[in-house]
């Protein structure tokens, strides 16, 4: 139990943003038509991908034939998550878009 | 870390806040989906060249390279491929590589742990994070995958007796194993393997179960927890973009799922613990819908619009998959020729996800000012001399007004009973998605209009060409 609470109090900067960043993410959503509701479904699948960064530091890291075959893995399905994630919105939002 | 990545990444994080506040209104979603993809590949970017690791083996670069274009183009390719109507699978699909991502990098984390010295292992607050990395990944995996082929109608509803208790059972336990594992301080990949396969298997029975007509919600929540996931592996390296990031999307996406809980008039202990489950089926069942159906052809039809002053369109996901979304928009411009009053009527669950119906009929050109939300078209369906439903059946059943032991009892729907007339096209007399009678087809005021969506509109168009 000790080392949550030492883990804690040498982080304690990351639990405020961690807090913060609840907050800010309720208020931001909180009064979007539902017409918009799958794009914004799409484009925070879309922000999830960033995992990719944790994927290519694991990658840069890896010695290991296992950790270097799981990295690549990791950084396949999370830049597919980034790129069709952002790319099929676009191409949602560019539809309510192209009239008048 | 150098102080130029920080810096990067710091501009990442404010692009996601301003991306998602930009994403929340129509006229600036699309520039606030651009602006967050610029910071993603900033981020991503900056990872790649700032990294500050040092004696970064050549192999390991090439081997990132390679990985991040085969992913880019699939990713690309699939985006661009797809049908407007398979939309709800492809974002399912997507998470769960999110997940599969996530789960991957917890795997790796662990193995640093394994064979060294006792005095450099991983704390128990390091370990807790990776196991939560592994446990969440593998559940947004195997969960999103299920929830895709259920969509896609290659898996269906799959109920063992007593699920509810065999997977809250499973819950708890991977959640003591963990526990046992932080303990324990273990390096066994052994025990790391069997805590992942459990909370595959999880992800697996937790959605099985779950009703079709519940996916969106479903999906958002999985949405969620993988932004979740991304935040705890943000911990692990004290990395703030993906930390932020992760809680941006995980936080939203809670939101977002209880918006559509609250669309539905469901809680999302409901949805989870299933009332469309077996009891409720027998329920419906139990209601038994009686009376006679009046069946019309598309020249009465097309007669009955012809003459009406105001038509309302009341699109389903019917409508979507028959690929009707050109030919209803080709009918609509017909009628307002004739100068008939053309609307069309959107539930906020139409179609498979909310505003799944408004990107349909964007696409084939309908003019955004004649989508009408519920809560203003409601009051008008009493001076509606034609209401015509394609494809939509739960959204219009007066059952979720009137018989408190429907399962959907509750849900707001579209009043179209208060219209003088009512045409529904379905293909045949099958229940609708949540599996129940709709009591609206029996309705004097109602006839029914047999037959695939696309046809049955495109011979209402030429009768109505024909006068």
């Amino acid at each position: 139990m000790n080392e949550f609470l030492e883990f804690i109090s040498n982080n304690l900067q990351l639990f405020y943003i961690l807090i913060l960043a609840i907050f800010i993410g309720v208020e931001l959503i909180k009064n979007v038509p539902s017409v918009l509701h799958t794009p914004l479904m799409s484009g925070a699948n879309a922000l999830s991908g960033v995992v990719i960064v944790g994927a290519i530091l694991v990658m840069l890291e890896a010695t290991t034939i296992l950790s270097l075959t799981l990295g690549f893995i990791a950084v396949v399905l999370g830049i597919i998550n980034v790129v069709g994630g952002f790319a099929v919105t676009d191409r949602m939002l560019q539809m309510f878009k192209k009239r008048k | 870390m150098s102080i130029s990545l920080s810096i990067i990444y710091l501009i990442s994080t404010v692009t996601f806040v301003i991306g998602l506040k930009f994403l929340g209104h129509p006229a600036t979603a699309k520039k606030g989906n651009l602006i967050s993809a610029a910071g993603m590949i900033l981020a991503i970017i900056g990872t790649l060249f700032l990294h500050g690791i040092e004696n970064v083996p050549l192999t390991n670069y090439v081997l990132i390279g390679a990985a991040l274009l085969v992913g880019a183009v699939l990713g690309w390719i699939i985006a661009m491929k797809v049908a407007m109507t398979k939309m709800p699978e492809l974002v399912s699909l997507f998470n769960g590589f999110g997940g599969g991502s996530a789960l991957l990098i917890g795997l790796i984390e662990f193995n640093k742990n394994v064979g060294v010295d006792p005095s450099l292992k991983l704390g128990p607050a390091i370990t807790t994070t990776i196991l939560a990395a592994i446990v969440i990944g593998s559940i947004t995996l195997t969960g999103s995958l299920v929830a895709w082929a259920k969509l896609n109608g290659s898996m269906k509803d799959l109920r063992l007796p007593k699920y509810n208790l065999i997977n809250n059972l499973l819950f708890v336990l991977l959640i003591a194993f963990s526990a046992y594992i932080v303990m324990m301080n273990t390096d066994s990949f052994v025990l790391i393997y069997a805590l992942l396969i459990a909370s595959l298997i999880y992800g697996y029975l937790f959605v099985v179960p779950i009703g079709g007509a519940d996916m969106p919600v479903v999906i958002s929540l999985l949405n969620s927890l993988t932004g979740i996931a991304a935040a705890i592996t943000g911990i692990l390296y004290g990395n703030m973009v993906m930390l932020v990031g992760g809680i941006l999307v995980g936080s939203a996406g809670l939101i977002l799922t209880f918006v559509m809980c609250n669309a539905m008039n469901r809680s999302l202990k409901n949805v989870i613990f299933g009332a469309f489950g077996g009891d409720s089926v027998a329920a419906g069942a139990g209601n038994i819908v009686g009376g006679t159906i009046k069946k019309t052809t598309a020249s009465d039809a097309a007669v009955m619009m012809n003459y009406a002053n105001k038509v309302v369109i009341v699109p389903g996901y019917g409508l979507a998959v028959a690929q009707a979304q050109h030919v209803i928009h080709e009918l609509e411009e017909l009628l307002t020729k004739k100068g008939v009053d053309v609307s069309y009527a959107i539930h906020p669950v139409a179609g498979r996800m909310p505003g799944h119906m408004n990107v349909l009929l964007a696409e084939s050109n309908v003019d955004y000012d004649k989508l009408i939300e519920m809560d203003s078209i409601n009051p008008q369906f009493t001076n509606t001399d034609v209401v015509l439903v394609v494809g939509a059946n739960d959204v219009v059943n007066p059952a979720a007004h009137n018989d408190p032991s429907s399962p959907i009892y509750g849900m707001p729907i579209l009043d179209v009973e208060n219209a003088k007339h009512i045409i529904v096209n379905k293909r045949s007399m099958n229940v609708g998605y949540a599996g129940i009678e709709n009591e609206l087809f029996f309705n004097s005021k109602t006839s029914m209009l047999f037959g695939d969506a696309k046809d049955a509109i495109t011979k209402l168009v030429t009768e109505l060409k024909n006068m």
